[in-house]
């Protein structure tokens, strides 16, 4: 068969796939424009996979039998849209977070404990042992901050100002907060993430840096002696922020690790595989900085509510935190 | 072939061809979709002044989602390209030329801090540089991979030549080269395309016109000889 004869023969199917296909991508808008010819929709009833498979053929024949490159080009073009359309991602989302936090996101944290063990001293380790040091020595602080921030921070916590005041915020700036926060703090854990990458030497940095700075500031204000608005005003957020922090340094060191140590993958394998376990422990990270942001703003501002009571219900999230972790999605088997 | 040409097998057991986009026409999506970006950002900044404190917790928000996630909503939703992507004809897809899903098009995004250090994309230009699909480093950990997508295929034009068998039996190699050359001389110059068609030689010998001699054997070969 010559070429001719054998566009003669398939163009019907191949404008007919390509009809459907475009359809398909743009689909019509539910609600027409006005005055615009109503765009046909897609048939219902198209056979797509026989057409693609058959397309394939021809483009397969038109190589073999070295038809011309325009021929073959637009074949090809016909070939790699249907490709996408036919191993397009499908899946319901609901289903697939809920599936994500009742399992897949504890599960994975479980699995990779070494990483957020190491990530945990990492943070957690500077920052106790920061607030132990400015205790014994107080002028630490000023190693690590100025002395500008300093005195903001003070000025923040001081008792008196809110024994003047009362509730210090009102609540659009309550708002003005949560956005802060979410801005802030979420960007510090991508990036915290992101510098894996950097052989894990950008994860090691931010999660010492952090730890160094939080543990400096907390130990300061407890050695000023404001521990009920101090403590009392980070006690409730405390539990998923840091938490957050420490597992978006678990998942930098999952990339760094890959590069560092591969084992017996190559190193752009390891990456890449690793890289798929990070970024579960990504969205869940970036969901706890969305909670923290929330409680943050809304909850640890209120400044007339009994400091034990902020501390309650600090100590329940930092229980309820550590007992997901631990227990939720155990026993479960995995359903894909 | 030229080098930015990649086949990929499919499950088909067929090869398609990809054509991966370089660092040039990337920076210039990049620049429209920061330009988008900007326009977004003042236009949201006039409402979000008027709602005092309130607006400005709002707009913090939307800057958040705006400053790591605008490229991962239009690489998912809307086909593999952002506006700027789009306007330049390119398209993020996974190494095997399947559509991108969320999880690649995240971790691409957030590494793009990795990519842009020390100073402007520095990091991601070198290593673009250093291999040949042109992936920079958040493409390389994703598996992604930006191609071009405006790729018309070239209209089938016809020309009046008559048929004509050539003096001797051409090798399908032959054949192809000169049905390409067929599709291609609209393109050019008469004088290039007359030139081009003397280099054959024998098979153009004593005619006046050698690119109506080939485009003749062209069309005999295509079959339109009846």
């Amino acid at each position: 068969m010559n070429q001719e004869q054998f566009i003669q023969r398939h163009e019907k199917t191949w404008e007919r796939l390509k009809q459907w296909l475009e359809l398909k991508e743009n689909p019509p808008t539910k609600r027409p424009v006005k005055n615009a010819p109503p765009r046909p929709e897609a048939e219902k009833n198209y056979d797509f996979p026989h057409a693609y498979r058959q397309v394939c053929q021809h483009l397969a024949l038109a190589r073999s039998r070295l038809y011309s490159q325009p021929l073959i080009e637009r074949l090809s073009q016909l070939v790699l849209q249907g490709h996408q359309q036919f191993y397009k991602p499908r899946g319901n989302l609901l289903h697939q977070i809920i599936h994500f936090f009742t399992f897949d996101f504890p599960a994975t944290v479980r699995q990779e404990w070494r990483v957020v063990a190491l990530a945990s001293l990492l943070f957690f380790g500077p920052l106790i042992g920061m607030i132990i040091a400015i205790q014994i020595n107080p002028d630490l602080i000023y190693s690590i901050t100025d002395g500008d921030t300093v005195r903001q921070f003070q000025d923040m916590y001081d008792p008196e100002r809110y024994d003047r005041l009362g509730r210090e915020r009102e609540a659009d700036s309550d708002i003005l907060m949560f956005g802060f926060y979410i801005r802030n703090n979420t960007g510090i854990g991508f990036r915290t993430f992101a510098g894996g990458l950097l052989f894990g030497v950008g994860t090691l940095f931010f999660l010492l840096f952090n730890g160094l700075q939080i543990g400096a500031v907390a130990g300061h204000l407890t050695h000023m002696g404001f521990i009920e608005t101090f403590w009392g005003f980070v006690s409730g957020h405390s539990a998923m922020e840091l938490t957050a922090i420490a597992l978006s340094g678990a998942a930098g060191l999952k990339l760094g690790q890959a590069l560092i140590r591969p084992g017996r993958k190559s190193r752009l394998r390891a990456l890449r595989d690793n890289a798929r376990i990070a970024v579960k422990i990504i969205y869940g990270a970036a969901t706890m900085f969305f909670i923290a942001a929330f409680i943050e703003a809304f909850w640890s501002s209120i400044a007339g509510m009994p400091v034990n009571i902020k501390y309650g219900v600090g100590i329940f999230l930092w229980l309820l935190v550590i007992g997901y972790f631990l227990y939720v999605g155990r026993g479960t088997r995995h359903a894909t | 072939m030229l080098d930015t040409h990649q086949a990929i097998e499919t499950p088909e057991g067929i090869a398609i061809e990809i054509v991966v986009a370089g660092p040039v026409s990337r920076a210039l999506a990049w620049l429209l979709d920061t330009l988008i970006r900007s326009a977004i950002y003042i236009v949201l900044f006039i409402p979000a002044s008027f709602l005092g404190k309130m607006g400005f917790g709002i707009l913090m928000i939307l800057i958040f989602f705006i400053e790591w996630f605008y490229p991962v909503y239009f690489e998912v939703l809307k086909n593999g390209a952002t506006p700027g992507k789009q306007s330049l004809g390119l398209r993020v897809l996974q190494d095997d030329a399947t559509p991108i899903g969320w999880s690649a098009s995240i971790v691409r995004n957030l590494l793009r801090v990795v990519d842009f250090l020390p100073v402007f994309y520095g990091f991601g230009l070198i290593t673009m540089l250093l291999n040949k699909d042109f992936k920079r480093l958040g493409d390389i950990v994703a598996g992604t991979v930006v191609v071009y997508t405006d790729k018309k295929p070239p209209a089938f034009e016809s020309n009046e030549v008559r048929a004509r068998s050539p003096a001797y039996p051409l090798q399908l190699e032959e054949q192809q080269a000169i049905l390409s050359f067929a599709e291609r001389s609209p393109f050019l110059t008469e004088d290039r395309a007359e030139e081009l068609a003397g280099l054959t030689g024998p098979l153009v010998e004593n005619t006046r016109s050698p690119m109506r001699q080939l485009l003749a054997i062209s069309n005999w070969i295509a079959g339109k000889h009846r």
